[in-house]
């Protein structure tokens, strides 16, 4: 068994949490991983991408080859295209459709949406919406896990239980919260696939 | 013990503290910074009160590392490539010094300039100064080769060099670790002269030095760390060096590689292994991050030997980093990528943010120096470059942390005035005082803009170490009181701070402006701290 999975986002948006509680999930699930992050200059505002792979057998490399990525994760519809280059043909995109506009060129909405919606696999979420709606606009990181956990070869329990993990220091309710997130997450997947 | 979940430089990090390290020394500097980070946070070391705090520059790290290892003690110093540049002197002559504790240097590559001005490549710097390196090529190796590596440096009696580049650093793994051994105690070096390079004295240790080659290069050879594999096709061997051998066998799924292999994370090379490799194989590939180092040696000037591939002959690009495809394509197998990136995606620059007070700054700055056109003001390193792109436009130059004082001061002694300097806090104390004690001295032209936001800013907001005295430091250095002007960069202050400008524009001596402001990444953290402790 192998994920490899491209997270991508802007800098600030905090990708970072959702490649941490999948690495809790997958170790929890004694899974080998490598996850490689973005740090320095591009943090800044600039379009950041995280390399997690799991795997049941050691991997070599910490960067995903080209044409390779089973799934990308994108918390930025246009992110999410930056990346197809590294999907491979039977991979899935899973992304926010909410922009995030912090550039003077940046495209219309429709046209990036179009192109979402011509990738063969994917599932175009506002994970922010739901994220409202289930109490936090915050946790729009995890409703985005929760869609993509449909395409992970880990339980479910095993997230749940690294989302415990990874938001126990803040309370029970931060943890309900987030938990609720995922779940909503998982389930717009499990309808829209 | 369960495995720990570490980035490259949290492994190294880890494995300094657990083989008995005294004392970390460092400068901030993308990718090696959370090596520190790390050391800072964690309970371990504050328990065993291992020296964490920054140092104002790279070199006085150095110095300080070299200091503790005189006195006995294991001491470890990190920063980026470019660091090395700042810290080479005193690097080069600990070489020569030899060390009496263990000494790591930690120096991380960033090729492909993620967040640099260069991809230059510090293994030629150990090169230069003739001692080890120790290259990992996964996390548990950062772990085990920082352990190590204080044992290598007492018995080799120099410092090592622990070289990382980016992907290493910043790229998270599991990590066994190894028992927790004691610091060394205090204990001077047998020979009171050691660390004394008078040319009498430098000319032994450095004769030592030499004579220390062959048992440097012994130890590589059978290093844990080095290896040859063997392979059934002689038609190629190839040399790995680092992470590259992880590319390599990325695209062997089986982890068969057909061709024999010498994998190289320990240097000097390990001439035994190499030359059976040259010695069983028609032809030689090498696959190394950074420079083409190993190949260039392999091959020699006149390259007469047998055919060896790699970066000089385009098997691979001469510069940028490496990943699997590009480790595909040079083995010759065909790589199929996924879909094109759609033509409608935009570039997505890093840019200042919204609030930050170096925005503020660039707005009165551009308004007070209309009247003298553009293309003189030379800038420094830190978020405040960013102030090259648009809307700004603001800046001329970006060379190396300190150029702007003094590059605006030659700019100013041949006859380009006024001249503008615009420099961080950090940056300022990491190397920018030196050059303005020039510019007081000659009474330079020129007008120096401190930004002041009490971090630095670019590497994640770590302590900068002005701590609000720059003021101070500006009149003890010697600038007339009347020219150090303080400000507030704030939009409501947008004429006053343009006027105070325009003054010191016209003004032919030398005069400093400090407009400050926290940085509101700083601000907004500290502001979250605060909080929690007056709720717990
Ligand atoms: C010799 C060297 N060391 C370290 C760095 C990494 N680095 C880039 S900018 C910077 C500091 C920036 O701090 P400051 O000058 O206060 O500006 P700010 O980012 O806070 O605006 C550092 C440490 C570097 N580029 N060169
Ligand atoms: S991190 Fe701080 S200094 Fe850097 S751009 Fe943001 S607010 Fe400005």
């Amino acid at each position: 068994m192998k994920n490899d999975i491209i997270l991508a986002g802007v800098g600030g948006q905090g990708i970072l949490s959702i490649a941490a509680a999948i690495g809790l999930a997958a170790v929890n699930h004694n899974l080998y991983i490598k996850q490689s992050e973005v740090h320095g200059m591009s943090q800044r505002g600039g379009d950041v991408q995280s390399h997690l792979r799991i795997s049941d057998a050691p991997i070599a490399s910490d960067l995903i080859p080209a044409g390779k990525a089973d799934l990308i994760i994108s918390v930025e519809p246009m992110e999410a295209l930056r990346y197809l280059p590294m999907l491979a043909a039977t991979g899935w995109v899973v992304t926010n459709t909410v922009p995030f506009n912090n550039i003077p060129d940046y495209p219309e909405t429709e046209e990036i949406l179009a192109n979402v919606n011509a990738v063969k696999n994917h599932i175009a979420i506002d994970a922010e919406a739901i994220a409202k709606e289930v109490g936090s606009a915050r946790s729009m990181n995890i409703v985005m896990l929760g869609a993509a956990s449909l395409f992970l070869d880990i339980p479910f329990e095993r997230i749940e239980e690294g989302i415990r993990q990874l938001f126990g220091k803040k309370g029970d309710d931060v943890v309900e919260l987030n938990l609720k997130a995922l779940r909503a997450g998982r389930e717009y997947s499990e309808k829209n696939r | 013990m369960s495995k720990l979940l570490l980035l490259g430089d949290e492994a190294i990090a880890q494995g300094a503290i657990d083989a008995g390290l005294s004392g970390l020394y460092a400068y901030p500097g993308t990718p090696s910074t959370e090596i520190m980070e790390f050391v800072q946070g964690s309970k371990q070391a504050a328990e065993l009160n291992i020296h964490r705090q920054w140092s104002a520059n790279e070199k006085t790290a150095m110095e300080s590392a070299i200091g503790m290892s005189y006195a006995g003690k294991r001491a470890m110093v990190c920063f980026k490539h470019v660091g090395l540049n700042v810290a080479a002197d005193a690097f080069i002559n600990a070489s020569v010094t030899g060390v009496n504790g263990g000494l790591i240097v930690v120096s991380a590559d960033d090729p492909s300039m993620h967040s640099s001005q260069n991809e230059q490549d510090s293994r030629f710097y150990a090169k230069f100064a003739m001692i080890p390196i120790l290259e990992p090529a996964n996390q548990q190796e950062c772990y085990d080769m920082a352990y190590y590596g204080f044992e290598l440096s007492e018995k080799m009696n120099v410092p090592v060099m622990l070289r990382i580049t980016t992907r290493m650093a910043h790229s998270r793994a599991g990590v066994q670790r190894k028992e927790v051994r004691n610091q060394n105690g205090i204990k001077l070096p047998s020979d009171p002269r050691q660390f004394v390079l008078l040319p009498a004295i430098a000319r032994k240790n450095y004769k030592n030095l030499l004579l220390n080659q062959p048992a440097m290069e012994a130890e590589s050879e059978k290093s844990p760390f080095n290896a040859y594999i063997q392979g059934s096709n002689t038609e190629m061997g190839i040399i790995a060096t680092g992470i590259a051998y992880n590319y390599l066998m990325e695209n062997y799924p089986d982890r068969k590689c057909p061709y024999p292999i010498v994998k190289v994370n320990q240097y000097p090379l390990p001439k035994k292994q190499i030359a059976e490799l040259y010695n069983t194989c028609k032809s030689v590939m090498v696959l190394e991050e950074g420079y083409p180092i190993v190949e260039e040696m392999i091959k020699g000037y006149l390259n007469v030997g047998k055919p060896v591939h790699g970066r000089l002959d385009g098997t691979l690009p001469r510069d940028g980093e490496l990943n699997p495809n590009i480790v595909a394509k040079a083995l010759g197998m065909t790589v199929t990528e996924g879909q094109a990136i759609p033509s409608i995606v935009k570039q997505r620059p890093p840019s200042l943010c919204q609030g930050c007070g170096h925005r503020d700054v660039y707005e009165d700055l551009n308004e007070a120096m209309k009247e003298y056109g553009t293309g003189r003001v030379f800038a420094d390193i830190g978020c405040y470059t960013l102030g090259a792109l648009p809307p700004f436009n603001a800046i001329n130059s970006c060379v190396d942390m300190g150029a702007s004082i003094t590059m605006a001061k030659g700019a100013a002694d041949a006859g380009l005035v006024p001249a503008v300097a615009i420099i961080g806090d950090s940056t300022f104390t990491h190397s920018g005082m030196t050059g303005l004690l020039d510019a007081v001295n000659e009474n330079a032209p020129i007008t120096v803009i401190i930004s002041d936001n009490s971090t630095t800013g670019m590497t994640g907001g770590q302590d900068s170490s002005a701590h609000g005295r720059l003021v101070e430091i500006c009149k003890g250095l010697g600038v007339h009181p009347d020219h150090i002007r303080v400000m507030v960069p704030l939009k409501k202050n947008h004429e006053e701070n343009v006027r105070i400008m325009k003054e010191e524009l016209a003004y032919q001596g030398i005069s400093v402006l400090i407009p400050q402001r926290e940085c509101i990444q700083t601000l907004a953290r500290r502001k979250k701290t605060e909080k929690k402790e007056s709720n717990d």
